[in-house]
């Protein structure tokens, strides 16, 4: 009788296991975010050159503000495009 | 009071090498006379812009490390802002991370242009022998 309770699959079912998010700088040890180095920054920029959010990098929110503003910098150097299309 | 900042500018790509050498003569000098320490610089040369400037899509990047009094990078903005030659520039203060971030910079830049350096001499070697080959075919 205690069968008939359970639910049963012909094939066990998949649970997705996660990756858990971390944060890069962390994790690396990384203290400061540089402006000049615009390949590193092209991590955290979707295809059109806009901040990926924490949510999608992980980063914790003090390296997210860093980025942010290193990437700020990087675009009024003209190191990374304000706008742009096809980034990657 | 003394800080550590560092400021990149981007001169047009009009300028000929020793003009290019003025501009930064220019600079340099201005933050000795105004009582600063020239840490360190460093030439980037001719790059691409990201975007166009002044309708210009390359320019000379050029950075300077510094240690100076506050008071002192007003003056130097106003330079830069005044002086055509400059598309853009911007100068960052450098707190204790930064300059420590700035130091292993330097340092692996030095070590990489060492090993850059050192390099061509036996790759040249190779190289020759692959040619010789050639020619021998």
């Amino acid at each position: 009788m205690a069968n008939n309770n359970e639910i049963r699959y012909l094939n066990p079912p998949t649970v997705e296991v996660r990756k858990k998010k971390y944060c890069r700088f962390k994790k690396a040890g990384i203290k400061y975010v540089d402006y000049k180095d615009a390949e590193f920054l092209k991590k955290f920029l979707n295809e059109q050159g806009k901040i990926l959010p924490r949510r999608i990098t992980g980063t914790s929110l003090k390296f997210q503000r860093k980025v942010a503003q290193a990437v700020k910098r990087a675009r009024s150097l003209a190191l990374l495009p304000y706008v742009t299309d096809l980034l990657k | 009071m003394i800080k550590q900042y560092e400021t990149v500018f981007i001169a047009t790509p009009v300028l000929s090498d020793t003009q290019m050498k003025e501009a930064v003569a220019k600079y340099t000098q201005l933050i000795r006379d105004n009582g600063g320490e020239i840490v360190y610089e460093e030439d980037w040369g001719l790059k691409q812009l990201a975007y166009p400037i002044q309708h210009k899509t390359s320019g000379f990047y050029y950075l300077i490390e510094f240690k100076a009094d506050p008071q002192f990078v007003g003056t130097l903005e106003t330079q830069y802002h005044r002086d055509e030659r400059i598309l853009r520039y911007l100068t960052v203060a450098l707190d204790k991370n930064a300059v420590a971030y700035a130091e292993h910079r330097r340092q692996t830049r030095a070590a990489k242009a060492a090993a850059a350096a050192a390099a061509p001499q036996q790759e040249e070697a190779p190289k020759a022998e692959a040619e010789e080959i050639e020619t021998e075919e």
